[in-house]
This record gives structure tokens, sequence and C-alpha cells, in this order.
């Protein structure tokens, strides 16, 4: 199927720290919209695991959150953002394995210290900016084929 | 491997069923950690869990996973299976624990997700 997108798309999805009944549901959501415009299966896998470990962060960490996606017909771009704690070393939650998870979080399933790494993994380009505080910020870019 | 086959060899009994019983299954993994499951990974998976929460299914989804087997006979609850079904990956529950399920399967030709 060939990609069918005429003009950029945009969206928002609200995420509610502590709600993990519908965690997942904005990373499925964008999920189907890339599916229904025809992108690349392996860029669909790709945005969504990268999209889906970010929205986890926000449930497990933050107090609320956004998750913003922009399509054009080069490339998704995903912006999430959240009023959480803040990142207080970046490079080491960088590091794969490493984690501030408490045991709660792990028996949940999260925690592994994959989160981030797996973002960086199935991006094309990735940033990360936080303060302590106040919240976090994560950018990735999927380019299309 | 087929579902059924798989329900067979781990003595399973399926929760949430599939239109398909002869779906193929290429590989399979076993986690308790949702983030080693999308890291490592492979489409058309099986995934092998202690887990039954609904996010389980979610990351699935997320994953391209075709089947869960929980084990140690957990059942997921209400929502979980509601959910499994809505996204159509079926479910199974097996007395075996996950070292005995990974065994029996890798031993019947069933390989891991990843090639080491």
């Amino acid at each position: 199927m060939a990609l069918n997108i005429t003009e950029n798309i945009d969206g928002i999805f609200q995420l509610i720290g502590g709600n993990f009944s519908t965690a997942g549901e904005a990373s499925t959501q964008l999920k189907h919209k890339l599916a229904e415009i025809g992108v690349d299966e392996e860029i669909i896998r790709r945005a969504t695991i990268a999209t889906f470990e970010a929205e986890m962060n926000v449930i497990i960490y933050a107090a609320a959150g956004w998750l913003h996606y922009y399509i054009t017909p080069g490339s998704i771009k995903i912006r999430i953002e959240d009023m959480g704690p803040g990142i207080e070393n970046i490079e080491l939650a960088m590091q794969e394995g490493y984690s501030t998870a408490p045991e709660w979080v792990r028996e949940m399933g999260w925690g592994a210290g994959m989160g981030l790494p797996n973002m960086k993994k199935n991006s094309d380009t990735f940033t990360v900016d936080s303060v302590v505080g106040e919240g976090t910020t994560v950018e990735m870019v999927i380019n299309f084929p | 491997m087929t579902l059924k086959k798989i329900a067979e060899i781990l003595d399973a009994t399926i929760i949430s069923d599939s239109d398909d019983l002869n779906v193929q299954i290429l590989n399979a993994c076993s986690a308790d950690m949702m983030s080693a499951v999308l890291y490592y990974h492979t489409p058309n998976s099986l995934l092998i869990t202690g887990l039954t929460q609904p996010h389980v299914i979610r990351t699935a989804e997320i994953a391209g996973i075709k089947t869960i087997v929980f084990v140690l006979n957990k059942k997921p609850d209400a929502l979980t299976i509601d959910l499994a079904k809505q996204k159509k990956i079926p479910l199974l529950s097996t007395p075996c624990c996950m070292y005995t399920a990974s065994g029996r399967l890798f031993s019947a030709g069933l390989p891991g997700c990843l090639t080491k």
C-alpha cells in the first residue's frame, strides 16, 4: 500500500498519570492512524514502540502529560511532554538497565531501564530535555523510507 | 508452529480463542518485563509471561505478538480478556512455569526471538 498523505496530519492525546487501565491507548490509536494512511509496517512498529515506551513513562512517573504527533509525507514526529519529577541524570537514564523505578512498577512489568534506550533505538532523531521538579520532554522523529 | 500445537505441548487451556487455531507462530519470547518484550521481540511471535494485566495485551499489540501464554495457571481478569478479544490476541494458560514452558516449546522446534 502506497503512502496516502496529501497534507500534514497532527493530533494530541492527553495522558493521565497512574491510569494503567487505558495505558497504551494513545499509542495504539496512533498505530491505527499510521496504518490508515499506508505507512510502511516496519516504520509503524518503530514509531509505536517508541511512543508506547514514552506513554508508559508518563503513566508511571508523571501526574499528567501530552502526546503530540505530526505526520508529514516524509516523517512522523512525536513529542511527549509531562508534568513529572524530571530526570536528574539523563546520561545515566540513557544507559540500558539503569532505572529508578520503584518496586511496584517493576512488579507490573516496567522499570527495566530499557524505556529511553528503546525510544532512541527506534527513532532516527531523539532528544530528551528534563528539568527536575518540572517535567520531561521527549522528541522523536522517524523518517519514512 | 500452530496455536493448536502450542496448546497441546503446554497442556494449556485456551482462555480467549482465535478464529484460526492454525495461525502460524514463528518464534517465542519469555519475559515479565514489558520493555524487554518491546526491545527484543520479533513480529509474529508468542509471548510467555506471568503478568496478566491489560497493559500486557497492549504491549503485545504494539509489538505485533500474535498469542500470549500465561504460566503457572494464571488467569487474567475480565478486563484483560475483553481487551484481548477486541485486539484478536488469543490467550492461553499453562500449568508449566516459565522455564518449563519455554523449554518444551524450544525442544519442539519453536525458536527464540533472538538467535543467541
